[in-house]
């Protein structure tokens, strides 16, 4: 009896390592449009930023590896902006005040979007949050990437060298 | 004096997906109750490096002052302190977590060491953890005798015993404001399981008390089957409501009951408060009797009172305060909390013998009252996160 | 309930599990990571302080019989 019991643990240990990740995106399609308010006040499409490099973040201000990814987002926002790139951050949650709340003592420079209904967040079939979506200049989906540990701002930096020149 | 290993498994959990945040608690406890006073330390130390591994490392001591029943009546009151030392470390791949911990207790007659094992996987997007445990146990235990004053260990008495246990966890996120557990746990000990201290005793009526007393007689093995489930809901108004029952079963015929039901409130800012209430019921082992009718009356005979039938219920209230450090910006979130819980023990069928002992002939053997139990577990810490 | 039927659920459980687990059709889930802001508030953490939780399971599992089965991992922001 105890070696059938622990027979079980192993078997499952087995089909858990078996088990990869399930991948799913929006890569290689025109990005889906969609229009929300900005922390200005004012309405934001994406078909204004039209002909630039757009990279869209889903953050909200619960999600630790959002927080600790930001600030590196508005470097790179910095670095590339005159280049023609934009970035947009949608922020998922239905209520702003903790975003807002945390965006003032963390300020980033790059625009601020609200998705309270997460309308944009079921677009873009967000898996993972944070989500980093790099879309090219003539508007399609190249680049889907789920969560952030360090270091992973190096692979937005390629992507976003590699569209910027097209 | 230590009737069963202190196997606790003190690793500290993984969160799959997520490594466990860094953070520094230290811990004052004290229990009060039946003639016992255990109070001590406890410091917890959590620590990521890189991102992939954490490390977790923890120091506990109960430092025990005993004149408890079971001591008044067959012993003398006696302290001691035990110390425990463990550390583990923590792997994070993609939505694995692998953790790995030892355990080392030390008093002067019981030495523990526990090794554990677990593998943590985050399915179905995020929302299934499913978590493998295993450890394993092995004690060596001793009997202090006094020798010219002095305390030792008995030359002529080592015993081992050997744990096992096996666990499956699940943790599924029901709502977006719910999330539900079922835990299983199969456990089985070997070896020498009884207490070298405790006695039984028995009718026997050519002794003043009515009783004379007998070691006990404990099986070599035990198999133990545990299962629980939880529920937590995060009600609207920002608290939390939970709710936990498990069911528990062993070879020695114990069957128990065990529900929970806990309520915390973040209040005013900087405060949170936590009440919770725990009932505990708890059917007698098969080889369990407060009085046995002669001697020898069965192979295995016991009259712990951990093995006897008995209800208990636990209130217990915790109040925490979050605050800052101006000057140390490093400390990203500090507390420090206060907690009391009052537990009270009714035994269904454990007497309290010392009627008899200290009054024999007015009170007979098997008709003293029924021994009840209040205690009283206060805890003090400051929690840093960093 | 008995020890066989503890098992047996027991067992039902992890098979039930394995059998998801190997590759039937991927179920949705019905939380969305964007979703999870209640579940990633500290106070739904499903254990808030590790260094009393132990403590309090080591103060009953001293008294009493029973024990296992105290805790499980999961939850959270789900964040990665």
């Amino acid at each position: 009896m105890r070696n059938r019991i622990a027979m079980l643990p192993a078997l499952l240990l087995v089909t858990l390592a078996l088990v990869l990740p399930t991948w799913a995106g929006v890569a290689e399609v025109p990005a889906p449009g969609f229009t929300l308010q900005s922390s200005d006040g004012k309405p934001v499409s994406l078909a204004q930023f039209k002909g630039d490099v757009v990279m869209i973040n889903f953050w909200a201000s619960w999600c630790g590896p959002c927080r600790q990814e930001m600030p590196l987002l508005n470097d790179i926002y910095k670095q590339y902006e005159a280049m023609g790139f934009t970035l947009l951050g949608v922020n998922v949650e239905p209520h702003a005040s903790a975003a807002n709340a945390w965006l003032k003592k963390t300020p980033v420079s790059y625009p601020i979007l609200y998705d309270p209904n997460s309308q944009v967040s079921q677009l873009y079939q967000v898996q993972a949050m944070p989500t980093t979506v790099i879309i090219d200049r003539k508007g399609i989906v190249r680049f889907v990437h789920s969560g952030y540990l360090p270091g992973d701002e190096n692979q937005y930096m390629n992507s976003i060298r590699a569209l910027i020149v097209q | 004096m230590r009737l069963l290993a202190a196997l606790c498994l003190a690793g500290v959990p993984a969160l799959a997906g997520v490594l466990p945040e860094d953070r520094v608690d230290v811990l004052y406890h004290r229990y009060q109750g039946g003639g016992i006073t255990v109070q001590g330390p406890s410091i917890l130390v959590q620590k990521r490096i890189g991102d992939h591994f954490a490390v977790t490392a923890n120091y506990y001591q109960d430092m025990i002052s005993s004149a408890s029943i079971d001591v008044l009546l067959s012993a003398s009151p006696y302290k001691e302190t035990r110390t425990q030392k463990s550390g583990g470390v923590e792997y994070l791949h993609g939505k694995t977590t692998y953790s790995a911990g030892l355990i080392n207790s030390v008093e002067p007659d019981y030495k523990a060491n526990t090794s554990y094992y677990s593998v943590s996987q985050d399915m179905f997007g995020d929302l299934t953890t499913v978590t493998l445990s295993y450890s394993r146990g092995w004690d060596q235990i001793y009997r202090d005798i006094k020798v010219n004053g002095v305390i030792v260990n008995d030359p002529t008495f080592h015993q081992r015993a050997d744990h096992r246990v096996y666990g499956l966890s699940i943790s599924q996120i029901l709502t977006r404001n719910m999330i539900g557990t079922l835990n299983y746990q199969f456990s089985s000990d070997q070896g020498y399981l009884a207490s070298p201290y405790r006695l039984i005793r028995y009718v026997d009526p050519n002794n003043p008390v009515g009783y004379s007393l007998a070691p006990q007689v404990y099986p070599n093995t035990r198999t133990m089957d545990a299962l629980s489930t939880s529920l937590k809901y995060y009600l609207p108004y920002r608290a939390a409501l939970t709710g936990k029952y498990r069911y528990f079963t062993d070879s020695w015929g114990i069957i128990a009951h065990t529900l929970q039901v806990d309520y915390l409130q973040p209040i005013w800012h900087h405060w949170t408060l936590d009440g919770n209430v725990r009932y505990y019921r708890q059917g007698a082992a098969s080889f369990y009797s407060d009085l046995f009718p002669y001697a020898n009356y069965s192979n295995y005979m016991a009259r712990d009172r951990e093995l006897a039938a008995f209800h208990s219920i636990t209130l217990g209230f915790e109040a925490s305060y979050a605050f800052s450090i101006p000057r140390a910006s490093w400390i990203q979130k500090s507390s420090a909390t206060l907690s009391f819980d009052r537990m009270m023990i009714n035994y269904l069928d454990y007497r309290n013998a010392l009627y008899s002992k200290f009054d024999p002939g007015v009170i007979k053997a098997g008709e003293e009252p029924l021994y009840t139990l209040d205690a009283s577990i206060f805890q003090a810490y400051v929690s840093l996160w960093f | 309930m008995s020890t066989r039927t503890v098992r047996t659920v027991a067992l039902l459980l992890a098979a039930a599990l394995l059998a998801l687990v190997s590759g039937c059709a991927p179920i949705e889930p019905w939380v969305k990571p964007y979703e999870r802001e209640h579940l990633a508030d500290p106070i739904m953490a499903l254990d808030r302080n590790p260094v009393s939780s132990t403590y309090l399971d080591h103060v009953f599992e001293t008294r009493e019989g029973a024990r296992g089965a105290t805790g499980a991992v999961g939850g959270g922001c789900g964040c990665n």
